[in-house]
Formats: structure tokens, C-alpha cells, sequence
């Protein structure tokens, strides 16, 4: 069971969160003039690194706040806790995945990411 | 009374002033405290104490620990009965009641014993190759199978007993109370720091408990006992007996089961205290000292009853005063051995040593002096007997005659597997160490050390050295700054020459003799069947311990992965870190359910909500249900009324003259800030800025992909205060949702959320006379509809009380939704009770509720929907916005989602009026003799409508829209089949007349 260090509270157990999936993805703006794939994209596909996961976090029965935690998907390692609208660096931090182009271009554009 | 004949005169940890009777397979024996019920069983000489899960062979004590794989008991009856407990694990308590799982009619007689007879019918991978035709045999196959397998017998009864689970948390934890653990308990201790210290046995020593040993000159027990002193004495140190750790879990977290009064048995049980004690620890760091396992050998027949691990054997003599045998062959291929078969020769036992090796060590020279005759370079190749070991077959390692020894007892010992199962469900990374041919503790995945023979440093000196060792580290890793000078810890010096690998010994008639060589005991897995799997191709240890069972059992392969792998490798010819182990996963031994509930069960599952106006609801004999955590009256039965004429009561009151329904479980969401009408804008379909203050407007929520989430009545309170209302299931995940949007998305919005479910007791009053009770309760107020139209509100005063009167209605009748607050709830329900019998006011629940509304074709969004519908699956196209953009709208446009043949909601009228459709139901448009037919939608909602008088049904039909007035059918469950006409969903009232009255 993790240790999340939640941003207002400290450390607490996992059972007192839950999980929000996979974290920076803004809400596409002018949806009116995506493609279908782009909506698509938004909407149901997330990727799913082995290693390094930027994700969010409700702390739900705590602050009731929202944060964000990058997390080693394989050794369950916390690598940061942060606040919505932050984005530290991270050792070992890739640009941006070039592989498929499709896929993460529309919510790239990270619109008033909070 | 047998008075335990092989009983040592002195000796052990026993308590020869406390003899405890019990009862094994219906006999009495006596045995004395401290005893566990397999040393009480050894005492009496039995050692035959099972059968063998696939042949039904014999089986006798083979270890005298949790790896125990053949002793299992069905211990207690009734409902304290437990199945499948180690009988090396149980400590002796008076009244013990136990028999064994696995033997029907008798353990001296098995009718299952035939099975033995056709092994060679039986071979790795049967089940699957023999039952698996015809399709759907395996269903029956299955049930004959396990009863002629089966293990011990679950209670049926339940559980008197009461269960807790404790949260704790320390800077270093230790797992294991040996001499490793209890050294690094030692040096964490002295530092100051918060220690744990869990031992699964009833007393700590570890290994020191079952064999001679000495610590600084000084015997080990009572090294062990000073520093369980000095342990003591720390105000900072817990030390947990009777303990075992299942499971070590991410970020340090371990789970430990403590039985509190389980080893005294049901007579011991106290009311105040639990059976047993789940601990929930989280540790800065971690000390593992788990100790090894021994391995057994594999040569033909090692599975009688009277072959036991040599560790085992020397631990009965040491700890319990109890002698195995008479007459001893050790077979070994290492030194540690020769400790067990030098205590067995001091204890006037026969003793034979026969070590695979041509050299053994310093350990062998005290054997030989205490009269072991020492047998070099020869192994075991076979023992004899049947119900119990009477000779075995030894040859010599460069071939030669054969020669039989006879005895009673084998002692074996193929090397030592460090425990590492927790390490490993750590997922800290192993390597095999060639030196001592087991899998070490690598590179560990957490704050993780391990220490002793749990990281094969077997010798007694090297396992204290690396204890304290340990524990300063984690002491100081975890933050304690004062550190501890290490003491003198000398040892015993027991120097040991290398341990030559012997799996299973070479088998003179090849793969025949190999059926009978036993590596996995409880599942019957032979050396056989792992070449043979290796043979078919199945080259992945994870995929031979499915194919052959191996390691499947309660013991989870404790004793026989590691010999299984490596035989595997040898069959496969690859090294054997190539082929790796099998995941090791939580529990580590099998862990009670009752411990994992705790307290909660019963009514500590979940807590129950109730409303303020519950009393009177169970007062006037409301049958309840459960909605979510609430408790809803159901409907009012009066005398003699079954639930159809209540509700068919209730609905014609409330569409006749007056009902009343407690809707306090409603979701309540206080909204609040400048910006909630944009919020609403974004998260409802349709539009919010233009709703005056006083006005009520109903909303439907969306996912992102277009779908119906929720739905409700919002209110405007003031120029930035709204009243958002969700259904009674669905509050809290829509509390979440605009949380969710709030923080994450629109941080920019100016708006606060909070539920006020709980602040508020909502009584709903609805039918004709509604104006007229709510003008007797009310004062100076205009309730016309002209002054107090539908979908308004109005404070005012009711029944004295101040109040909040929605003009809302899920009925479709002329509706006031009073909500007062929450401590007020009983005083208006009493008050509208008392004014409102001169109207016959009707209290209705939770299923009248849902007739009237689906009269009225209004929607319950989790009956009606099911997260793949849209608003314009509904017909609702009419609060689709067509002017701002909101959380699903982009989704309309997906090809999917704007396929013109979706399913759609209908109305349902059957052909026979009386016939009320199952819900669920399925629906064709064309019916055919038997199955399959082309279903084309589901009965989503279904009821007798008395209003009406005859059936009315909601379905989700395909293209339902295009569907009115056809025909569709509807086959049951119990045959024959419904037809129904598809209609308009509204099915009363649909001018709107009465609701807007």
C-alpha cells in the first residue's frame, strides 16, 4: 500500500485517495474543430509507461484536494508530489514522446493547464 | 494412556508438570505444554498423520515448521472448526480436537489409496489432457474430482469468534526472532529507536530452540534470554510472539496476523479479547531474518511416513524431548545434518549416516565420536515400508551393490532455501549463490535488509554479526542519530565443509523409478512429472507449476519449488538462475479471513445512514431498503398487505388525494461563488445563466464520452448560491466529479462546492390535496400556482419551522419538497402526519416512488441508464443545448455515438394487461422456437401501475423510436414468452396537467 505524501496533510496511507489517471492532460478547447481521432484521444487513451507515471491523486476521505504525484510504475517509487498547476522537472525527464504523432497533439497544447 | 513412549526421560521446552489430553482420528493421547500437536503426536509414536491429495499415499510428519506440507488437521468442530492447520504450527492446548483432511474412511485405510495404484495414469498435466472432452464434461468432472481431492472442510457455522486490526508504525521492524533477528532488535533497540520485533512462534530463539549451540561461551538459550530481557526493557522495542507476517507490501507497508487466544483453543477464548490480531505495520525500514527452509531429497519413496527433514527431526529432540525413531538412517549431502545425527545417537538412537560426499566437515568428526556410523560418497536410493519407513535401499555414489538398512526413521537433508518469500514480495531481486546452491537476497526493492540464514549466513556467528549489523543500519537510516557500540557476539564455531547439490538421486530404472521420487508432497508432484513437463515443452517455471500443480498447495511449494526449478534447469540443461523462481505473493503462510474483517462484518460492514424521520419510518412498520449506505422505507405494509397491495395502496393515494415521501436521502450540493452559472453551463447539457433567483430547473450530467451520469433539480438560491440536488446513489461521486473539474480544469472558476445532504430532512408532499395541507401548515403565504408555480421555490415557514418549499415534483402530481433542517426532520414529518389525516395522507417509499415517476416516463439514471446512454437515446434532445460547450457535448458527434440505430427508451404495454414484464427481460423483435434469437434491447423498468390498472414497462430498445406501435417478445426465464407494443414513455397524465396544478 503506498505512502502518499499529500500536499496539505503529509503522509498518508493509499486508502485514503484514489486514483485520477494519468495527470497534464488538458480539456481541449474549441472541441468543434477536433477530428474525431483527437477527441478520441482525449477521451479514452492514456499512456502507460513502465517507469515514470505523472498522475493525479484526490486525497478523497482527507483535504478533498486534487494533486499530483510522479510515480514509478515499476518499484512504486514516489518521485514528487506536486500541486495542480506545477510541473517540476524530474532526473531522467524525456521530451516529449515523438512516436506517435497522432496521439498526444491536441491536448499537447496545454490550454490554462492549473 | 499410552504414556508418549518416545518421550525423552529430560530434555526440551516442555512443561512435564502440565500433561495436556487430546484426540487425533478419534483416539486419546497425552502430550505436555509446550508441545505442538505434531511433537504430541511423535511422543505417542504416530506418525502416519494423512493422505496425499492425488494418490492418497501415506503421509507422516515431515517438518516441524510452517513449510509443513502432509501434517494438515481439520482442527475443532463445529463452528470453530478450522481446516487444513499445520499440525507442526499448532501448540498443544487441553480438549484439543483434531483429525486429518485428507482420509476417508480412515488414514490406516483409504479407499482413495487406489489411486496410487494407476500413477502412471495420473501424470503432470492430467486433468487437462483426460477431462477435457466432451465440452462442458469438465463441469461435472470437476465436482468429482474435488470431493476425492479435497482438502479440510470449511465452518459452516458462523464464526463466534471476534476479530481486530491494529495500525502501527515504528522506525525499524524485525521479522524473525532468531538469533539474527533478535541481534539487529538488539542494535536498533539501543539506539532509541522505535522497534517491532515479530516472531511467529510462541517463544524467540529461532533455530536456537532445536539445536545445541553456544553464544560467548555460554549456552545460546541463554544469550536468548538476557537479550529478550534487555529487549523488554527498552521503553521503545515491541516484541510480537505468535506473529507471522503474510505480506510485505509496497512502501514498507507488512501485514502481520497475532493470535491473541487461537493457540488456546475455544476454551481459551475471552469475550474481551480477539481470536486472532491483524497488525498493520508501516516501517521506515525493514530487517528481514526469516530464516531457511530445509530441502528434502528426492529418491524413491521418500514420502513415507517416518522420513522427515533433518532440521525437523533435531528440533523434536532439542525443543520437544521427543525421539522419532529407534533407529536413524541421516541422508545428507551437506554438514548441517550431522548436528541432528549426533543428538539423535546421544539420545540412544541407532544412527547411519549417509552423505552423498566424499568430505564433510568438523560436524561430522562430533558424530562420528557420539557413534554415528558414517556412510561417505553413498545415498538413499529407495525406502521400504509402507504406513511407516522400515529399511531403506543405499548404494554407493560410483555405482555398487545396493544394500538395505532397516529403520524407522530418515533424516534428511538436501541443503537450506532461505525464506525469502518476503523479500521477494518486496520485489527485491534474487541470485543464485552456487556456494550454497540456494537463491540469496540481491538487490532489495524497498528499505529492506535481511539478515541470517535469510541471507545464507548459516553459521551461528556470521547470523549474529550480520543481525546487529542490520540493525544499526536501519537504526541510522531511518533517521536516529545516536548509535550503539557492538558488543561481543561470538559463536560456536561450526565450520562447514561445501555442500554438494543433490536434488534427487540418480534412479537406476530411469523415469519409472522417478514417479515415486516426491518433490511437491501435498500435491503429489514428482521428479517425473517435471521432466515430463520440461519434455512437453513447458520451459517456464511459471508455466510448469501450473502444468504439474507443483508448489500449488497450502505450503505453496515452501519445501519443493526451489528442488522443482532445479530440476527443471537440469532437464532443460540451462543454469539454473536462467530458469528463476516462481512470484512469490502474499499471504506467506494462509491468513484467516476473519483476521482480514476485523470488526468489520455484521453491522460493521458499512455504516448504515438513516434519516432524521427513521423512527417513525420502523414505528409504522416501513419494510426498509438499501440504497447506497442509506436506509430507505421500502413501502408501508399495513395488516396483511404483502408489497403489492401496499404499493398499489400507496400509489392510488398519492395520485388521489395525498402521499407523502422522506426524500431526505436526496444528494444536497451547496454551490456557492460568482461563477456557478458558468460552472453549471459546463457541467449540464443545457443552459443556466438566464435562471432566475426562485426558479428550479432540471439538469442532466454527462461523461466526457456523451453519456447520461446523473441527474437532478438545481435550484437558485441567491444572485451566487445555487442548490444542486443528485440522486440518493450518486452524491458523492458527483461531489467528486465537480471537485474534479474545479481544481483541476478550472481553477479560474470562482466556485465552491460542499454537501449539504445531511443538513437537510426533505419531506415530499404530492397529490390533490398538497395545496390544501400545505395551506393549513403554512401562514400569509400565496400558494397559488399563479403566485408559486411548478419549478419554483419560496422560503416560508411550515408546521413553525423554517423551510425551503420546492415546487419540484418525481411524480407528476401537484408536489411541495419541503426541506427543513436536519434536526427539525421529525417535528415536520409529525406535523404533516397530523394536519394531513384529515386528507388521508399516505406515506409511500422508495417503490411507490418509482411507479409513479415511471407512469410519468421519468428516468432513474442507473435503472433506466447504464453508462452507455445519451440524452438522445432518452428522447431527451429537448436540454441539449445547441449554444455552449459542455462536458460530453463533442462526443455527440462520434460516429458511434450518432449511430441512428442505438438503443432507445420506450415505453412497453403487453399484449395481456395483467402480465408486469421481468426486468432485465430480454427483447426480440422476431421469436423463434428456441435459441439464440436477435435480442434487441432490455425491460429496464417494470411495474404494475394501479393509477392504470395494468402493467406499464421502460425498455431500451434498438432503434426503439422507429419501433412505435410494433410489436416485440419478451422470453422467460421459466419458458414461454411475453409480447408487448412498443408506446411513448409517458403513460399518465401526459398533458402535464396535474403537475403543473
Amino acid at each position: 500500500m503506498l505512502l502518499i505524501d499529500c500536499p496539505w496533510c503529509g503522509k498518508r496511507d493509499e486508502t485514503e485517495f484514489s486514483y485520477g489517471g494519468e495527470a497534464h492532460i488538458a480539456r481541449p478547447t474549441d472541441t468543434d474543430k477536433l477530428s474525431d481521432e483527437a477527441w478520441a484521444d482525449y477521451v479514452f487513451l492514456r499512456s502507460n509507461p513502465k517507469g515514470v507515471h505523472r498522475e493525479r491523486w484526490f486525497h478523497v476521505h482527507g483535504c478533498r484536494q486534487w494533486f499530483n504525484v510522479a510515480r514509478n510504475t515499476v518499484s512504486h517509487e514516489i518521485l514528487a508530489v506536486y500541486k495542480m498547476g506545477e510541473r517540476p522537472a524530474l532526473p531522467g525527464d524525456k521530451p516529449a514522446r515523438k512516436k506517435a504523432p497522432a496521439r498526444r497533439k491536441a491536448p499537447a497544447k496545454k490550454k490554462k493547464e492549473p | 494412556m499410552s504414556g508418549q513412549p518416545y518421550r525423552l526421560a529430560e530434555g526440551g521446552r516442555i512443561d512435564r508438570s502440565k500433561p495436556l489430553r487430546f484426540t487425533f482420528n478419534g483416539a486419546a493421547y497425552e502430550g505436555y505444554a509446550g508441545d505442538t500437536l505434531a511433537s504430541a503426536l511423535l511422543a505417542n509414536g504416530v506418525h502416519l498423520v494423512g493422505r496425499s491429495f492425488k494418490y492418497h499415499r501415506p503421509r507422516g510428519i515431515l517438518s516441524a515448521g510452517p513449510e509443513e506440507p502432509n501434517a494438515l488437521v481439520q482442527l475443532e468442530t463445529g463452528a470453530h472448526t478450522q481446516p487444513n492447520i499445520r499440525a507442526t504450527q499448532i501448540e498443544l492446548y487441553a480438549g484439543l480436537l483434531a483429525n486429518s483432511v485428507n482420509a476417508w474412511p480412515s488414514v490406516g485405510f483409504d479407499v482413495g489409496a487406489v489411486n496410487s495404484l494407476f500413477g502412471h495414469f495420473f501424470p503432470a498435466g492430467f486433468y487437462y489432457k483426460t477431462f477435457m472432452w466432451p465440452a462442458g464434461g469438465w463441469k461435472l468432472y470437476e465436482k468429482m474430482i474435488r470431493r476425492a481431492a479435497g482438502l479440510g472442510k470449511a465452518p459452516t457455522q458462523a464464526d463466534p469468534d471476534r476479530y481486530e486490526r491494529m495500525n502501527a508504525h515504528c522506525d525499524v521492524l524485525v521479522v524473525g526472532g532468531g538469533p539474527a533477528g533478535l541481534a539487529a532488535a538488539l542494535a536498533a533497540g539501543k539506539t532509541g529507536a522505535r522497534v517491532m520485533l515479530l516472531e511467529s512462534d510462541a517463544e524467540l530463539g529461532g533455530s536456537l530452540l532445536g539445536r545445541p549451540g553456544e553464544i560467548n561461551g555460554k549456552p545460546a538459550l541463554d544469550w536468548i534470554a538476557a537479550t529478550q530481557k534487555s529487549l523488554a526493557g527498552m521503553d521503545d522495542v515491541r516484541i510480537l510472539t505468535r506473529t507471522n507476517v503474510t505480506g510485505y507490501f509496497d512502501h514498507n507497508f507488512l501485514i502481520a496476523c497475532e493470535s491473541v487466544t487461537d493457540h488456546l483453543g475455544p476454551a481459551g477464548s475471552e469475550p474481551h479479547l480477539p481470536r486472532l490480531r491483524l497488525w498493520r505495520i508501516r516501517a521506515k525500514q525493514v530487517v528481514l531474518a526469516t530464516g531457511a527452509f530445509e530441502r528434502a531429497i528426492g529418491f524413491k519413496n521418500n514420502d513415507r511416513p517416518g522420513v522427515m527433514l533433518a532440521g525437523a527431526v533435531g528440533s523434536y529432540l532439542h525443543r520437544y524431548g521427543v525421539k522419532p525413531g529407534e533407529s536413524a538412517v541421516v541422508f545428507t549431502n551437506n554438514d548441517s545434518a550431522y548436528a541432528t545425527a549426533a543428538a539423535l545417537a546421544r539420545a540412544g538412537v541407532t544412527v547411519t549416516a549417509v552423505d552423498s560426499r566424499n568430505e564433510a566437515g568438523p560436524l561430522a568428526d562430533d558424530a562420528h565420536d557420539a557413534g554415528v556410523n558414517i556412510l561417505s560418497g553413498h545415498i538413499v536410493a529407495e525406502a521400504g515400508g509402507s504406513r511407516r519407513v522400515g529399511s531403506v535401499g543405499i548404494v554407493p555414489m560410483d555405482g555398487g551393490r545396493p544394500r538395505t538398512i532397516a529403520c524407522d526413521l530418515v533424516a534428511m537433508s538436501g541443503g537450506w532455501n532461505p525464506a525469502v518469500h518476503l523479500f521477494s514480495q518486496a520485489q527485491g531481486r534474487l541470485r543464485w549463490d552456487e556456494g550454497h546452491a540456494c537463491f540469496v537476497p540481491d538487490k532489495p526493492a524497498q528499505a529492506t535488509r535481511v539478515a541470517g540464514a535469510a541471507n545464507s549466513a548459516f553459521a551461528l556467528e556470521a547470523a549474529l554479526t550480520e543481525g546487529y549489523a542490520a540493525g544499526t543500519a536501519a537504526a541510522k537510516d531511518a533517521g536516529i542519530a545516536k548509535s550503539s557500540r557492538k558488543p561481543k557476539l561470538t559463536a560456536s564455531a561450526d565450520e562447514a565443509a561445501p555442500l554438494a547439490p543433490l536434488w534427487s538421486v540418480p534412479a537406476e530404472d530411469g523415469a519409472a523409478a522417478e514417479r515415486k521420487h516426491f518433490l511437491d508432497f501435498q500435491n503429489d508432484v514428482t521428479v517425473a512429472d517435471v521432466r515430463l513437463a520440461a519434455r512437453e515443452g513447458y520451459r517456464s517455471v511459471e508455466h510448469l507449476k501450473r502444468y504439474t500443480t507443483l508448489g500449488m498447495g497450502t505450503d505453496q511449494g515452501k519445501l519443493a519449488n526451489i528442488s522443482g526449478l532445479a530440476l527443471l534447469a537440469d532437464q532443460l540443461d540451462k543454469p539454473i538462475e536462467q530458469v528463476g523462481t516462481t512470484t512469490f505473493r502474499p499471504p506467506f503462510t494462509p491468513l484467516s479471513f476473519g483476521a482480514m474483517g476485523g470488526r468489520d462484518r455484521g453491522d460493521f460492514m458499512d455504516p448504515a445512514r438513516r434519516t432524521p424521520m427513521h423512527q417513525w419510518h420502523t414505528e409504522n412498520g416501513a419494510v426498509f431498503e438499501d440504497v447506497g449506505q442509506w436506509k430507505r422505507p421500502f413501502y408501508y405494509p399495513h395488516d396483511g398487505e404483502g408489497k403489492d397491495e401496499a404499493v398499489a395502496r400507496e400509489c392510488l393515494s398519492a395520485r388521489n388525494a395525498l402521499g407523502v415521501l422522506d426524500a431526505t436521502t436526496l444528494g444536497k450540493i451547496d454551490l456557492q461563488g460568482p461563477d456557478v452559472s458558468e460552472f453549471l453551463n459546463r457541467v449540464y447539457t443545457n443552459a443556466w445563466s438566464k435562471l432566475e433567483i426562485g426558479r428550479c430547473r432540471y439538469g442532466i450530467m454527462l461523461d466526457e464520452n456523451g453519456m447520461v451520469m446523473d441527474d437532478g433539480v438545481t435550484s437558485r438560491l441567491g444572485e451566487h448560491h445555487y442548490l444542486m440536488t443528485t440522486t440518493t446513489g450518486n452524491a458523492a461521486r458527483v461531489l467528486t466529479w465537480l471537485e474534479n473539474w474545479l481544481q483541476t480544469e478550472w481553477p479560474e472558476l470562482k466556485v465552491y462546492a460542499n454537501s449539504v445532504t445531511e443538513q437537510y430532512a426533505t419531506a415530499s408532499i404530492c397529490g390533490p390535496q398538497a395545496r390544501a395541507l400545505m395551506e393549513e401548515i403554512t401562514e400569509g403565504v400565496d400558494l397559488s400556482a399563479d403566485a408559486f408555480p411548478f419549478m419554483s421555490w419560496q422560503p416560508m415557514t411550515v408546521a413553525g419551522i423554517p423551510a425551503r418549499v420546492y415546487r419540484i415534483s418525481f411524480t407528476g402530481e401537484l408536489s411541495y419538497e419541503i426541506n427543513v433542517p436536519a434536526s427539525y426532520g421529525m417535528a415536520l414529518w409529525t406535523a404533516l402526519m397530523t394536519a394531513g389525516a384529515k386528507h388521508g395522507i399516505t406515506p409511500y417509499g422508495t417503490e411507490t416512488m418509482h411507479v409513479l415517476r415511471a407512469e410519468k416516463g421519468y428516468i432513474i439514471v442507473g435503472q433506466d441508464t447504464d453508462g452507455t446512454v445519451t440524452p438522445q437515446d432518452l428522447g431527451m434532445d429537448w436540454i441539449v443545448s445547441k449554444k455552449k460547450d459542455f462536458l460530453g457535448r463533442r462526443s455527440f458527434t462520434r460516429p458511434d455515438t450518432s449511430r441512428v440505430d442505438r438503443k432507445q427508451l420506450v415505453g412497453l404495454l403487453t399484449e395481456d394487461p395483467r402480465a408486469v414484464l421481468p426486468e432485465g427481460g430480454q427483447i426480440v423483435a422476431e421469436r423463434k422456437s428456441s435459441p439464440p434469437m436477435d435480442m434487441i434491447g432490455h425491460v429496464t423498468s417494470s411495474y404494475w401501475s394501479a393509477a392504470l390498472d395494468r402493467s406499464i414497462a421502460l425498455a431500451l430498445i434498438r432503434g426503439g423510436r422507429e419501433r412505435m406501435s410494433e410489436q416485440v417478445h419478451i422470453p422467460l426465464l421459466k419458458g414461454g414468452t411475453l409480447t408487448a407494443t412498443v408506446t411513448g414513455t409517458v403513460f399518465y397524465d401526459k398533458e402535464g396537467a396535474r403537475l403543473h396544478g
